[in-house]
């Protein structure tokens, strides 16, 4: 496998990575409320490195830090998600949010002007009439490529708790957004009003013993959406069904395993992310230690379990007191659904082949990396034999996490957020993981 | 040392919670890394698992900063506590440690940290009803005393049925109802949106507990160092001697959020 890299250093720690629909487009967003989209230069003969290659095509600032007066608290300016809307017209559409508010940005390009205004100059000021003698129709002449970004709309006071999922419908003209308790449908033109889909708040908060954590919509069933639970549910509803989707259609539950029992049990089992197979077919679910497969024909239990980093179940003591046995962990198929990924810590991200069964452990850093380097597979050693170039489990560092990750929707490029940089990845050789 | 006394601990913990092996399971168990691992933690079992209680309530309080807490992380905490406590009651450790332990431990040490509960009014309680003892004041000054004590001011000399019956039950202030409990309906009270009444409910909230700065920096600060913690470094057990030198550091910032808060 051919690949190269190349970086970026935004100032903050990456908080999101999303592709839009054609993978033309790379948006991150990050601690600090900005978004930076990257561009993919189309591929020229003339210089066949470069093509293909990211680079920056807009940066603006989507969300400010808030205080919220009568709670005392901050409202985080941190970009939780971010999801492109398809593209209807010449200008992209993506959707963006923190905590608490959602907001729609549209994305034009602006690269000709109009010049030979009758009334006004070149530097816009109003001419004298009586030295207008005769009139002129405006042209429109080139100019530098500038990419305006507009809120278009501003979702707000939707939701008491933090949101930490937005899924736009395959229907195009809504979305919802999660947070820890409900679910909320809006519609994409309205922002004044949204309808709750899903209520989890129980009468009693002392009651409160489970929490939504990460919610989908089907990619071509537009009554259908799927959340997932700090439990280590899934419930897949159906919109046709009621109004109020309490009620699930399906449970996804798998029975715990008695002989792993421990006090870690629950909180290794909640789901930090689910995603849809392309294919619609299939569900992926990210929990602390593995990534799962669900068939959504079967309840009972996922259809494929791959371990990502089994190492730590020993350690889960130590990662409960310095709090990363919370990090939430994002999932992603390939565009065939033939290969999942994730990341892990040390900056190390894995990737699963759904059919040859093969696993690689690789690494985003600058040290390993360079430009058009090939990428090493790692290797964690847990004790016996050690090979050279092993890490051993007490040596990874913890502080360094790859929680969020994204696959072109058909190609082999993926980007992985390390921190704050962003990496690029792209196999060049095969369009087939082998 | 001390460092390697707290990595110890912690590999010890991570052992034996591997699989969260009650003490009778501990016989014949192969995974256990050496008969001598497996050996001294037969008899910590139950205060590892106190530690664990203690790490967890901890963790709650220090949640709550000036962003609002994580309710994912918050419920997780919460049901592993609740899960410690059946454990005990199953065990009889519970009531166990309550009767060893009839001591009280020395009120000096533990003020009531209602960093969640913004009612004046049971901050007045705390501090008028003797027996009734909330948190430790400082998490790390407290695990090197016998974290029985701790148990014993948690439930302050109170029959332990009321600790064993439903820990999410709201029971009346004047009985002395375990702390954790209370603490526990705190959390998930305060993390309702919350409007106030009139203005002085406004205030009233605003007041105690932001002038109990002492505690809530002490957890600050304690927050702060864990979050910079690697994986198998310091147990809270080892304490962080900086963290008070710390917190007069930050009274400024505090007081001036106060500033802002009354005057809006």
């Amino acid at each position: 496998m051919s690949v190269f890299s190349h970086f970026f250093s935004p100032a903050d720690i990456i908080s999101t990575v999303e592709f839009n629909h054609t993978g033309e487009l790379l948006a991150t967003g990050d601690k600090g409320g900005r978004v930076v989209i990257f561009q993919r230069e189309p591929e020229s003969k003339n210089e066949p490195y470069n093509q293909g290659e990211y680079n920056v095509y807009s940066t603006f600032q989507s969300h400010e830090p808030e205080f919220d007066y009568l709670k005392s608290l901050e409202i985080e300016e941190k970009i939780n998600k971010i999801k492109w809307l398809p593209q209807q017209n010449a200008a992209h559409s993506l959707l963006s949010t923190n905590d608490k508010t959602i907001k729609l940005w549209k994305i034009t390009e602006r690269d000709k002007r109009p010049e030979g205004y009758n009334l006004k100059d070149e530097e816009g000021k109003l001419k004298d009439l009586s030295t207008v003698t005769s009139l002129q129709v405006p042209v429109l002449k080139p100019m530098d490529l500038m990419v305006e970004v507009t809120p278009r709309r501003i979702f707000a006071n939707g939701h008491t708790y933090h949101v930490n999922s937005i899924s736009v419908n395959s229907d195009c003209e809504t979305y919802m957004s999660a947070d820890d308790l409900r679910i909320n449908l809006w519609h994409l033109a309205i922002t004044d009003r949204s309808f709750n889909i899903v209520d989890i708040k129980p009468a009693n908060m002392e009651d409160l013993t489970e929490v939504i954590t990460a919610s989908e919509f089907h990619p071509h069933h537009c009554n259908l959406f799927v959340y997932s639970s700090s439990k280590g549910s899934l419930r897949l509803c159906d919109m046709r069904a009621s109004a109020l989707c309490d009620k699930h259609s399906k449970l996804y539950e798998e029975p715990e395993d008695p002989s792993n029992r421990s006090f870690f049990s629950e909180i290794i089992s909640s789901v930090s992310d689910v995603k849809f197979s392309h294919s619609g077919r299939y569900m992926l679910t990210r929990d602390y230690l593995t990534v799962k497969v669900w068939d959504l024909n079967m309840e009972t239990k996922p259809v494929e379990t791959y371990q990502v980093h089994d190492y730590l179940r020993s350690k889960l003591c130590s990662l409960y007191e310095n709090d990363c046995i919370f990090d939430k962990f994002e999932c992603a198929w390939n565009g065939s659904d033939s290969v999942i990924m994730t990341g892990a810590y040390n900056n190390f991200f894995r990737m699963f082949d759904r059919n040859t069964k093969r696993d690689v452990t690789l690494e985003a850093s600058r040290e390993s990396s360079k430009p058009r380097a090939i990428l090493k597979p790692r290797r964690v050693c847990v004790g016996g034999k050690r090979r050279k170039d092993d890490i051993s489990v007490d040596s990874l560092d913890f502080m360094k996490k790859i929680l969020h990750t994204a696959w072109h929707p058909t190609e082999n490029i993926i980007a992985i957020a390390a921190t704050n940089n962003l990496y690029i990845f792209q196999d060049k050789v095969n369009s087939e993981m082998h | 040392m001390g460092e390697e006394e707290g990595l110890r601990q912690a590999q010890l913990l991570d052992t034996m919670f591997v699989r969260g092996l009650k003490r009778k399971c501990f016989d014949g168990e192969e995974d256990i890394e050496g008969t001598l691992a497996g050996f001294k933690a037969i008899p910590s079992y139950n205060l590892q698992r106190q530690s664990l209680l203690d790490m967890s309530l901890v963790k709650l309080q220090l949640c709550h900063m000036l962003v609002e807490p994580n309710l994912c992380r918050s419920v997780l905490i919460a049901n592993t506590v609740r899960q410690i406590q059946e454990e005990m009651t199953q065990d009889g450790t519970w009531q166990m440690i309550n009767t060893q332990n009839a001591g009280h431990a020395s009120l000096d040490r533990l003020v009531s940290t209602d960093i969640l509960c913004r009612s004046s009014r049971e901050q007045t309680e705390a501090k008028h009803s003797p027996g009734y003892s909330t948190f430790p004041k400082d998490f790390e000054e407290t695990q090197s005393q016998d974290s029985s004590e701790i148990m014993s001011a948690v439930s302050s000399g109170q029959a332990p049925r009321n600790l064993q019956s439903n820990m999410w039950e709201m029971e009346s202030p004047q009985e002395n109802r375990g702390n954790f409990q209370k603490s526990l309906d705190q959390i998930f009270e305060t993390l309702e949106n919350k409007s106030p009444n009139s203005v002085e409910d406004l205030f009233s909230e605003v007041d105690s507990s932001y002038y109990d700065l002492d505690t809530m920096l002490t957890g600050m600060m304690s927050n702060t160092k864990m979050g910079h913690c690697d994986v198998l470094e310091t147990f809270p057990s080892q304490t962080t001697t900086n963290s008070n030198s710390n917190c007069k550091s930050d009274l400024n910032e505090l007081d001036h959020i106060v500033e802002i808060l009354v005057e809006s």
